[in-house]
């Protein structure tokens, strides 16, 4: 780990600031990702800030009848609020479904949106990585790629975005707002939020240097059956070889987000439409154009089947309530 | 004490602590954080500096040039050892590639420097510092291509398990060309990361130009002269210590860089060194399970008995290393007059394969008794009963050569009664449970019981607390606890009374932890030296030996009476004496077994693999200590649900490593993969084992574990993978194609 300077921040405004006039800065809250990289040099900071005494900790009611989630909130209080339960299931099943309680009580909102790719080249620093290092190559690209993306990904990467809530957040057409440094503020949408690799794989987010995200907007509940599946080689505390999200409503129609497959969560609208006529049809839509690997060719049709027993489950949801 | 003969009665047969279920006495120092590890003797070492370890960044080739300027000059550094100014360095009789590489590099993560500094962040944040120049070498990474032109190769395990290059017995190939009923199947297995939860780690200390290393080891004897080797220094001049460890499973059997680079870091800073392997080091720095390639014939008549069985295994290693001996349990568990093992080492460059849990036995069952569960399969019968139509009481390779006990047919009529077996479907993909495919299957289990000698020194002192010192190791196995409890009961005091001092190589030299072998021979050899001094006792005492009793810290002869702390004396008593073993292991061939039942749900949606239960029956001796043994057995259970299931080190063929070399990639059991575990052991003693009549369980309770989960896969899916570990994505395309309509 490399010396760094720290400092607290106490007002959103004051920590997009503080970033800005810092170059090699990072935001810390739970640090339960950055850490771990910052041990390894993956990250080498040169200045923290500490945004936790920013004061986004709560969850509030919008006057649009949905939610804002403080930045700030704690996986295990955004999975565990009675509003958020109620509503939006699909986020709160995607979050507990996520690392283990003990990181879910440190790990923040923003800081979940925010987590690296878990591809092994990424951690092993002796191997090419454009993420790590830009321009230097992808040992991932002919390697080990069993966990890699499938669709998306490019000749500069093939890494994935690891996380379970953005997915939920995804479907749920959730908007991440901001704050920059010269205090102005915006909403980007989840489907902008996360970048598709291209020639630039280390830019992962649509946010600009300094800008710090401040909450997550849901908007008004959308009903229906919440669904989030997980697939993975063992029961708990590993990624997601593939997960689906999925809000199905009464009538068939539906949406459905991918998760593990590709640089952020995927979805694809224009698929949704086939959702009445069944798993199939909505996953070959959704996958038109996926370059999957010699290792990881089998997450097509793993996506197929968690679609049907996501949307088999909520059928059967459906059919208990 | 020589042990030739079978044991009759003995002090050990009261059994009024032995064999009774004994918490372990070192557990509320284990609970409390107070047991001292390795990495934590602030109390013997108190200024101790920290050591990083730098791993090669290449799998194979030369470092042309080493830049230390950045690093030496970063704040808190007090020293850096590369093979620049290492000195002449030797290397271990049980290592393969040298601790210290460089200029030449043997492996990827092949230890090239250690940083020394005042804090781990300091060494660590030196360490990135070192700029490495390296000329890569083309290597050989990929075990397929580099087991077509590999030689035949005999070898040991150096754990319990051996085959000769190839070994016939009768005339295989008429028999199986004749046999109206043959399977001839090939099967994988990956290789596997120990991945114990301490880190190798070691604490150096030098007083002039002896050495002492508090470290993390399972064989203390074997590492006292290998770090001397080493070191090329006496071997009187090295003291090692390691009184806890964190867990071994084979991965500890051997000196390596950590203990290693703190001896010269330590050297080189002028004070005490600490050194812990991080977490990604571990599978490309220290040894590992190497991966086998495997070929299994069976003919059989169609009354179902083996007429001719052949394993032939291919694993690769590091120049001048050695097989994964996976065929040696197929030379004695099945009957057969005609039989054939064989097994091929290829030359591969990627990290040292040697002994993990079972080696051998643990890979070579999960191949095998796949193999009988198919040969079941296409006889029609019972693959219990197949197994029992099979059983031999004698070696099948040399019939008169019977098992000192062998219990196999009991383990597998008790485990499927008790596990229901009878509610299991023979045709497979028959039973579902909401969105899952149910199975059961069934697997033998077998490992060698290991006679290894064991020494031990035993101590009255003036208030009758009996102390045992001995240079066997407590990796977290009960170690502590059955040799108390073998003290207790041969000096008749209560387990209060009994001190247990381990892992120190100035103490008596022991059998160590490896191949099961540690509870049986190191308990056998404390019995030694506790029987020597119970002479002494009587003797000091005036007292006949022959009708000598030892209850309740007295000692009784005739009507007369003397506590064992007077008898001691104001200086107390000691003697120190051993278990050596004459030719019984030759004359009786020496095995523990077990039946393992498993059932499965299979995701019929996605593939996903979940256990829902396991039975393991054991027949392994006298239970020392049941607490204990289950312990261990629960364990091995669960190492072979990963085994079966999740655990493979990738290799890139490309680059010669192993990519998930840390504990998010190498995937390992947690809690929710484990649901429920029942272990029963059968009521055995086998007095030709030792004076103890016990033998180990250690690993068998792993072996056949990964066999017995394949099978219930298949007997769920009526899919047949043969490759582990077996993920989803293996059987996902042959699951019956479902999609939902809404």
């Amino acid at each position: 780990m490399k010396p760094f300077t720290y400092e607290r921040a106490t007002t959103p405004a004051d920590a997009a600031r503080a970033a800005l006039r810092t170059p090699g800065a990072k935001f810390i809250a739970g640090g339960t990702n950055l850490l771990d990289l910052m041990k390894l040099e993956i990250e080498v900071p040169r200045h923290l800030i500490d945004v936790n005494g920013t004061g986004l900790d709560r969850i509030e009611a919008t006057p649009q009848g949905g939610l804002r989630i403080g930045a700030l909130v704690s996986n295990t209080d955004c999975a565990s609020d009675a509003r958020v339960r109620r509503d939006y299931a699909v986020l709160s099943r995607a979050i507990v479904a996520g690392a283990s309680g003990q990181l879910r009580n440190k790990a923040t909102t923003a800081g979940n949106l925010l987590q690296r790719t878990r591809c092994p080249y990424f951690y092993d620093t002796n191997q090419a990585c454009n993420k790590r290092r830009p321009g230097s190559g992808c040992a991932a690209i002919g390697g080990y790629s069993r966990q890699l993306a499938v669709i998306g990904s490019s000749e500069a990467c093939i890494a994935t975005y690891p996380g379970d809530m953005a997915v939920a957040l995804r479907v749920l057409d959730a908007t991440v707002e901001t704050v920059k440094a010269d205090g102005t503020t915006r909403a980007i949408p989840m489907a902008e939020f996360h970048r598709l690799p291209g020639t630039t794989p280390h830019v992962e987010t649509a946010l600009v240097p300094g800008e710090f995200i401040t909450a997550v907007t849901l908007p008004a509940p959308l009903g229906g059956q919440h669904v989030y599946r997980k697939v993975r080689d063992r029961a708990s505390y590993a990624f997601a070889l593939v997960s689906v999200a999925a809000v199905i409503q009464p009538d068939g129609r539906g949406r459905a987000a991918i998760g593990g497959i590709a640089h952020k969560p995927w979805r694809v609208e224009a698929a949704e439409a086939a959702m009445p006529r069944g798993s199939k049809a909505v996953a070959d839509h959704m996958l038109a154009g996926a370059r999957p690997t010699r290792d990881n060719a089998f997450k097509v049709p793993l996506v197929e089947r968690t679609l049907a027993a996501a949307m088999a489950e909520a059928k059967a949801g459906k059919a208990a309530a | 004490m020589k042990f030739d003969t079978p044991a009759g009665t003995n002090p050990i047969d009261q059994l009024k602590v032995v064999g009774r279920p004994t918490p372990r006495i070192d557990g509320p120092l284990k609970t409390s954080g107070t047991a001292p590890y390795a990495y934590e003797r602030h109390d013997v070492a108190p200024n101790a500096a920290y050591g990083y370890v730098v791993g090669a960044g290449i799998a194979k080739g030369r470092i042309r040039s080493i830049d230390l300027a950045e690093a030496k000059a970063a704040p808190g550094v007090l020293a850096i050892v590369t093979a620049d100014n290492a000195g002449k360095l030797g290397k271990g009789r049980m290592n393969t590639a040298r601790l210290l590489g460089g200029p030449e590099i043997e492996h990827y993560h092949q230890a090239v420097a250690v940083v020394v500094a005042e804090t781990f962040e300091q060494a660590r944040a030196a360490a990135n510092l070192i700029r490495i120049d390296y000329a890569r070498a083309k290597g050989r990474f990929d075990l397929d291509s580099a087991l077509k032109a590999a030689p035949l190769k005999g070898d040991s395990s150096g754990e319990g398990s051996s085959a000769p290059p190839i070994d016939r017995v009768g005339d295989f190939d008429a028999a199986f060309a004749a046999a109206p009923v043959k399977l001839d199947a090939r099967y994988t297995t990956p290789d596997q990361s120990h991945m114990m939860m301490e880190p190798h780690a070691s604490t150096a200390a030098w007083d002039g130009d002896r050495l002492t290393l508090w470290t993390s080891n399972q064989m203390i004897a074997w590492g006292k002269g290998d770090v001397a080797r080493t070191l090329n220094i006496p071997a009187e001049n090295v003291r090692l210590v390691s009184p806890y460890v964190g867990g071994g499973f084979g991965g500890k059997l051997f000196v390596r860089a950590d203990a290693i680079m703190a001896a010269l870091g330590a050297k080189a800073a002028g004070r005490p060194v600490k050194v812990a392997l991080t977490r990604p080091m571990m599978p490309n720095n220290t040894t590992h399970r190497p991966a086998t390639v495997q070929r299994i014939r069976i003919g059989c008549g169609r009354d179902g008995r083996i007429t001719a069985i052949a394993h032939e295994s291919g694993s690769g290693d590091l120049p001048g290393g050695g097989p994964e001996t996976a065929v040696s349990q197929t030379k004695l568990l099945y009957a057969g007059a005609n039989r054939l093992t064989a097994m091929r080492l290829a030359v591969l460059d990627l990290p040292e394969g040697n002994a993990m849990r079972a080696p051998g036995e643990a890979p070579g069952l999960m191949a095998l008794e796949v193999a009988m569960d198919e040969m079941a399969e296409k006889l029609g019968m019972d693959p219990v009963e197949f197994r029992i139509r099979n059983d031999t009481q004698v070696d099948p390779e040399k019939p008169d050569r019977k098992f000192s006990q062998r219990q196999l047919v009991e383990c597998l009529r008790l485990g499927a009664t008790r596990f229901g077996w009878d509610r299991r479907q023979a045709k497979p993909g028959q039973v579902r449970d909401g969105q899952w495919l149910i199975g059961m299957g069934v697997a033998a289990g077998f490992r060698n019981n290991l006679l290894m000698k064991s020494a031990a020194r035993v101590g009255i002192d003036r208030k009758g607390v009996v102390t045992v010192a001995t240079d066997m190791t407590d990796i977290g196995t009960g170690t502590y606890t059955i040799i108390a409890q073998t003290a207790a009961e041969t000096m008749g005091v209560p387990l209060d009374k009994v001190v247990v001092l381990l892992g120190d190589s100035d103490f008596p030299a022991s059998a160590g932890s490896g191949g099961q072998w540690g509870a049986n021979n190191s308990t056998a050899g404390v019995y030694a030296a506790c029987m020597k001094l119970r002479e002494s006792v009587a003797q000091r005492l005036g007292f006949n030996s022959g009708d000598v009793t030892f209850e309740g810290g007295k000692v009784r002869s005739g009507n007369r009476s003397v506590s064992l702390a007077e008898a001691a004396g104001e200086n107390g008593l000691s003697a120190e004496d051993g278990i050596e073993y004459g030719d019984l292991a030759k004359r009786y061939q020496q095995s523990t077994f077990a039946g393992h039942f498993v059932e499965v749900g299979v995701d019929r949606w996605t593939g996903e693999v979940r256990v829902r239960r396991m039975l393991a029956v054991c027949a392994a001796g006298r239970i020392l200590n049941p607490i204990a043994a289950r312990s261990q057995v629960i364990g091995a259970m669960t190492m072979g649900v990963g085994a079966a299931l999740m655990e493979e080190l990738a290799v890139d063929t490309r680059f010669g490593f192993f990519v998930n070399h840390d504990l998010a990639g190498y995937e390992v059991p947690v809690h929710a993969d484990i649901p429920h575990q029942e272990v029963i052991f059968l009521d055995e003693t086998d007095p030709i084992s030792s004076p103890m009549k016990a033998k180990g369980v250690g690993e068998l309770g792993l072996c056949g574990v990964g066999g017995a989960i394949a099978n219930a896969i298949y007997n769920a899916t009526g899919v047949r993978i043969r490759d582990y570990p077996i993920t989803l994505d293996k059987h996902l395309a042959k699951l019956a194609a479902i999609q939902t309509q809404v």
